[in-house]
Formats: C-alpha cells, structure tokens, sequence
C-alpha cells in the first residue's frame, strides 16, 4: 500500500505547527498595535464642530488666555466650557453679522445650548482632575499638544492607562514651572532633568502610580 | 451655563462585535482575521449612567447635566452679608476703601487676573487698545485720565460686576476677591503711568536718574 503522506510532510507539518505560532503571535501583535492606533484612541481625529470655533484665531491670533473660556481649569476637575454670554463679550461688538455665528446669537437669544462634539472623554471608570495638574505645573501643551496652531480641535496623546503612567512614573521629565503652564511655546530653558528634579522638590511632586489615584 | 457636549462615543461603537459565528476552521481564522478589529469595541463600563460636567442629559428638559444656580441662593463657601465685600458698595456708596488690606500677593494676584479677563480688550497697561478693539471692538476710555484716575475702587469694582455700556459683566466667572485684586491692580497701573521722580525711593532714585541723564 503506497504511503498517503510523503515523508516530505514532516518537514510541512513542523513548518506548519511552527508557523501557526507566529499566526498567533502576529495576530495578538496586531491586535496591540490596532488597539494603541488612532482608530482606536481616536488621536488626530478633527472633529466637526456646530460652531466652527478656531483656537488657532482666538488664541495665537488674538492672543486670548486659556483661562477666559476655560475658567475653572484652575480649581475643579473640568476645565470649564465657555457659556454663550462669554462668547458674546465679543461677539456682541466684533462680527456681530456673521453667518458664521448665527448659532451662537441663537444660543443666546433663546438660552439653548451649543451642543460641542467632545474631543477628549475618558472612559467614566477613570478619574481626572484638572487643577493639580495646573498647579504641579503641567502645561497644557503637554497633554493637549499646540492648542493655539488648532482651527478645529483634534486630541493629541492617546489619553491610554499607558500614556498617563509614562508620565505619573517618571513627572520630573515634563512637568515645568507653574507660571508657564498656560505658555503655548515655552521650552525648558536649561536640562529638563535638572529642572525636572528641582521642580519635583519644590511642589512636592509625588510619583502616583497606585491604581485607586485613578480608578476610585 | 449654556454650553454642552454631545457624546460621540455612541458613533463610536464598532459593529464588530456581532456576526463572527463562523463555523469551523473557515469561522476560526475569519474571527482571528477580524480579532484586530474588535479591538474598537465599547463597553459599556465607559458609559456609566452618572452624568459627569457638561454632558447632555435627557432628564432635564433644558437637557443639561450642569445645572443653573437656584434663584436665591449662594455657592458653598460663598461669603455673605458682607457688602463691601461682594457689592463694592458701603451703605449705598460706591467704597472707597478696599475691605481687605492690599499686599505684594493680592497685587500679583490681581496682575494676572487682569491679564487673563481685561488686557483682551484694555491691553496690559490699560490704555484701551487691546487686540479686540484693534479688531474693530469699541474703544474703552484710557483707564489714565483724569476722571478715571479720581474714581473710587467701588466704581471700578462694580464695572466688573454689573458691566457699563457695552462691556459685559464678569461676576460669572471672576470671585469678588479676585475682582478687588483687579481693582487694586488697575491702581498700581495708575500710578505707574503717571509717577514721578519723587514717588522712587531715594536709594533706588540714583540708578534711574543715572541711566536717563547720561
Ligand atoms: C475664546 C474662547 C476659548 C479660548 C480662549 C480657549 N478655548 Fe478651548 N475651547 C473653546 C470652545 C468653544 C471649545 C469647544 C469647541 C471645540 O472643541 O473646538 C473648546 C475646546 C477645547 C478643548 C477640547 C475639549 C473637548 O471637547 O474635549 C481643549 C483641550 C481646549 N479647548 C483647550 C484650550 C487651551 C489649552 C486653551 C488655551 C491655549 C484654550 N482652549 C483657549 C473655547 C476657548
Ligand atoms: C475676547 C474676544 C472674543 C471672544 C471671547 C470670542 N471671540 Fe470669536 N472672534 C473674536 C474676533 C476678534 C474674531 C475675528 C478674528 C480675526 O479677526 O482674526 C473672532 C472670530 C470668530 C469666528 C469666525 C472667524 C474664525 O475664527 O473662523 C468664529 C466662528 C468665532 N469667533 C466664534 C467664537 C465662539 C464660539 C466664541 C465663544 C466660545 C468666541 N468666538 C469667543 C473675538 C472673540
Ligand atoms: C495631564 C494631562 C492634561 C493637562 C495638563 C491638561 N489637560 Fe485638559 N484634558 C485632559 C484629559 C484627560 C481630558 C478629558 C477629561 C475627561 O474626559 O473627563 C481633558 C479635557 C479638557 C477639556 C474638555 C472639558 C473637560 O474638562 O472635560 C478642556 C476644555 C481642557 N481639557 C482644557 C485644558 C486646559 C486649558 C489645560 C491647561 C491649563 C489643560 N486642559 C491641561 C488632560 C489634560
Ligand atoms: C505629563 C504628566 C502627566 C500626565 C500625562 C498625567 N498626569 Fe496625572 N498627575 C501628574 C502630576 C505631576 C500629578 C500630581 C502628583 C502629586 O500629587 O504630587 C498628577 C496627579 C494626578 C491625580 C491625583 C489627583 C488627586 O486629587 O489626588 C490623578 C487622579 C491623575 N493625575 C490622573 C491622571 C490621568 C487619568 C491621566 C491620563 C489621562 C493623567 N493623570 C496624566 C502628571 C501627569
Ligand atoms: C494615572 C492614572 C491611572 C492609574 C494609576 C491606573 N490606571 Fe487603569 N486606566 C487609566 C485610564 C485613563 C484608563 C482608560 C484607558 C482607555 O481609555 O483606554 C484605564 C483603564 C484601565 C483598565 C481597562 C483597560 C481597557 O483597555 O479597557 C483596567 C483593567 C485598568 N485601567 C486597571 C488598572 C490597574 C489594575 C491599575 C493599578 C496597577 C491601574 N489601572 C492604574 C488610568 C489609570
Ligand atoms: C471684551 C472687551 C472687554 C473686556 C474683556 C473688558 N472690558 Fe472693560 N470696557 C470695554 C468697553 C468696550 C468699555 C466701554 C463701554 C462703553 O463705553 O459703552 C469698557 C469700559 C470699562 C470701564 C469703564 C470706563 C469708563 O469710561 O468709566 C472700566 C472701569 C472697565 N471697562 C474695566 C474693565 C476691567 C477691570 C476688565 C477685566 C475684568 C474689563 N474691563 C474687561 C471692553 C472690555
């Protein structure tokens, strides 16, 4: 009776065992990588506003401090989303025509709200907090990226577990002096090392990787 | 507060997580195929029934999560009863006091106040030509002329807190304390704009004098 399988099999099948390993491994590979992509963290996605609001005009271009819209950054856990009448200490006198602004005039008039996409939401399992942050001296640049260079706003980090802990294990690599924190274009003057560990000392800045600081 | 998100994430939620029931190998390696995929699925821990800040919410019928302040009644820690303190007034009277002493703090404090609220539109050293009036805003007086410069704390105090004109009131989102730095604030830029030799003490008068006279 002739043989069904030519020894040659052997080596197939090996090569095939061997192989299915690095399928595996490949698919697990992939999976990690599409789960750190934009398509799932959402990163770089510029997102359709109702009011085609441009950071890049009102903050580069007129120079409009973060804190006038975004008003309780300083001392709440949400920064603060600007309501229609601070929009209007403007827009009241400045384009007051604009097709543009039609929606925010509406808003006014009626007291609807303007309904923003929101860019960045963590998962509501995860806490965080916005004043300590500003006030250990982490710059808004740092987490948002170049605001002020945004005609529509995308979000620049990946706001994953893994992208708060590079950061919470090792502060003394981004954290800057507090003063600075709402610069758009401030850079280390000296060693960031150097400063880092400075600043570390002077604001007592601890290193908080315990899960309950963020999972609560 | 007229301002609120509405969620993406229900977009966001991938079809991925149904229909893989393949059958036999063929299914298997069509589910490890798509195993990359449904790494876009959600949960719905992410999406838990608490509203948090400025997320829309279908109970309240103006449909916000962030609710308007009670009519009649204060925040938390607000301070009441004092009118100096939160009116700028002193039995009717615009004050001419300020109702807490004014120290190097309050000052910085008020500086950077100021240049967060009212350099947009007054610019840093209140001159009135800040970047919106040079994009067309109405023009506000020079804060260093003379009528302005003999006006009481309390006038600039309420300004900020009722308005004038056509300038918007800032009582939403400036504290009255911060108000006050800002008022004593905009008095050491008086001062600054029309200071004297005489007003330099004497030890630091020699290195100015030093400088311009040469
Ligand atoms: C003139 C008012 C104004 C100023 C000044 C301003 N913002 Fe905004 N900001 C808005 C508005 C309105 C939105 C919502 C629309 C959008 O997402 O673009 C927003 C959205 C954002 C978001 C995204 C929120 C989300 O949906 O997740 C971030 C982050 C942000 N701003 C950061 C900043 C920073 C940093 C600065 C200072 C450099 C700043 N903003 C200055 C009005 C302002
Ligand atoms: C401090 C004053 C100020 C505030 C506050 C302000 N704006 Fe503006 N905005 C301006 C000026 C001035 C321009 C004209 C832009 C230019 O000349 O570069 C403008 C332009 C615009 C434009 C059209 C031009 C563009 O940027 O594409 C839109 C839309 C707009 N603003 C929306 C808003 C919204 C929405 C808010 C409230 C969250 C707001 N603005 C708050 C001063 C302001
Ligand atoms: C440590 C990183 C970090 C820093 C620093 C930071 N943010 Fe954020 N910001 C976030 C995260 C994360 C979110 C999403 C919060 C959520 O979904 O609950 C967010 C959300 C926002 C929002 C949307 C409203 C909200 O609070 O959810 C605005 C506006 C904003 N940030 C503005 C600012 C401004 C202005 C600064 C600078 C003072 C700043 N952020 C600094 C991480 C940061
Ligand atoms: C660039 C640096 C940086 C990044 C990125 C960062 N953090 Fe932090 N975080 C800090 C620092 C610094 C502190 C203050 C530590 C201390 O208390 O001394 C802090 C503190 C906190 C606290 C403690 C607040 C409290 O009240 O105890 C929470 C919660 C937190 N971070 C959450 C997050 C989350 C969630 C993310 C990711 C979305 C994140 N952080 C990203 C630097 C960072
Ligand atoms: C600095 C803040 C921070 C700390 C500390 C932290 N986490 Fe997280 N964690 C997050 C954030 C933010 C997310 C949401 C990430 C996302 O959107 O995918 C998260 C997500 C998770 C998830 C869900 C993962 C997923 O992909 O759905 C688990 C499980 C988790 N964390 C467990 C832990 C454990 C266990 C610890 C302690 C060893 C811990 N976390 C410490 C911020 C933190
Ligand atoms: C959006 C632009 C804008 C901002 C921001 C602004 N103002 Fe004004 N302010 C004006 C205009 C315009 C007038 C003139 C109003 C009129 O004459 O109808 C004015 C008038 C005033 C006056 C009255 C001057 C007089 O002639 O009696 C004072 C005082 C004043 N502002 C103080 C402030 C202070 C303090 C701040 C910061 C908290 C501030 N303003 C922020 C636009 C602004």
């Amino acid at each position: 009776m002739t043989q069904i399988f030519h020894p040659s099999f052997n080596t197939i099948s090996k090569v095939t065992i061997f192989g299915a390993v690095f399928f595996l491994g490949g698919g697990l590979w992939l999976t990690a990588e599409v789960n750190r992509s934009g398509y799932v963290t959402n990163e770089g996605v510029v997102r359709e506003q109702p009011v085609h609001f441009s950071h890049k005009h009102h903050v580069q271009g007129l120079g409009i401090d973060c804190r006038y819209c975004h008003t309780s950054v300083e001392v709440s856990s949400s920064a603060g989303m600007p309501s229609t009448k601070t929009c209007m200490t403007c827009h009241s006198l400045v384009w007051t025509n604009a097709e543009l602004l039609e929606l925010v005039r509406d808003s006014y008039r009626t007291d609807d709200s303007i309904e923003w996409t929101r860019v960045h939401d963590l998962p509501d399992y995860a806490y965080f907090d916005h004043s300590i942050h500003v006030k250990k001296g982490v710059g808004c640049t740092t987490c948002h990226g170049q605001v002020d260079g945004m005609p529509l706003m995308w979000q620049e980090n990946s706001l994953q577990m893994e992208w708060c802990l590079e950061c919470h294990r090792e502060p003394e690599l981004f954290v800057r002096p507090r003063e600075h924190v709402f610069d758009m274009d401030w850079q280390p003057a000296e060693e960031q090392a150097a400063l880092g560990a400075r600043l570390v000392e002077e604001y007592d800045i601890q290193s908080l990787t315990n899960c309950s600081t963020c999972h609560r | 507060m007229s301002a609120f998100f509405r969620n993406p994430r229900a977009a966001r939620r991938s079809p991925w997580a149904v229909g893989l029931g393949g059958k036999g190998l063929g299914g298997l390696a069509t589910a490890l195929a798509l195993l990359p995929l449904s790494a876009g699925c959600r949960q719905d821990m992410h999406d838990q029934p608490k509203l948090q800040p400025y997320e829309a919410s279908a109970f309240f019928e103006d449909g916000r999560a962030v609710r308007p302040r009670v009519p009649g009644t204060v925040r938390r820690g607000a301070v009441i009863g004092d009118d100096h303190l939160t009116t700028g007034r002193v039995d009717g009277e615009l004050a001419t006091t300020f109702p807490f002493e004014v120290t190097a703090g309050v000052l910085a404090r008020g500086q950077e106040q100021f240049g967060v609220y009212c350099s947009p539109c007054h610019d840093h050293a209140g001159t009135g030509q800040g970047m919106i009036v040079q994009r067309g805003l109405k023009q506000p007086s020079s804060f260093h002329v003379e009528r302005l410069r003999e006006a009481a704390p309390g006038y600039f105090f309420d300004v900020i807190t009722n308005g004038f004109g056509a300038m918007y009131d800032y009582s939403d989102r400036i504290a009255p304390e911060d108000r006050w730095a800002i008022v004593a604030y905009v008095r050491a830029l008086q001062l600054s704009q029309n200071a004297t030799l005489e007003d330099v003490p004497a030890a630091q008068r020699v290195a100015l004098t030093g400088e311009a006279g040469q």
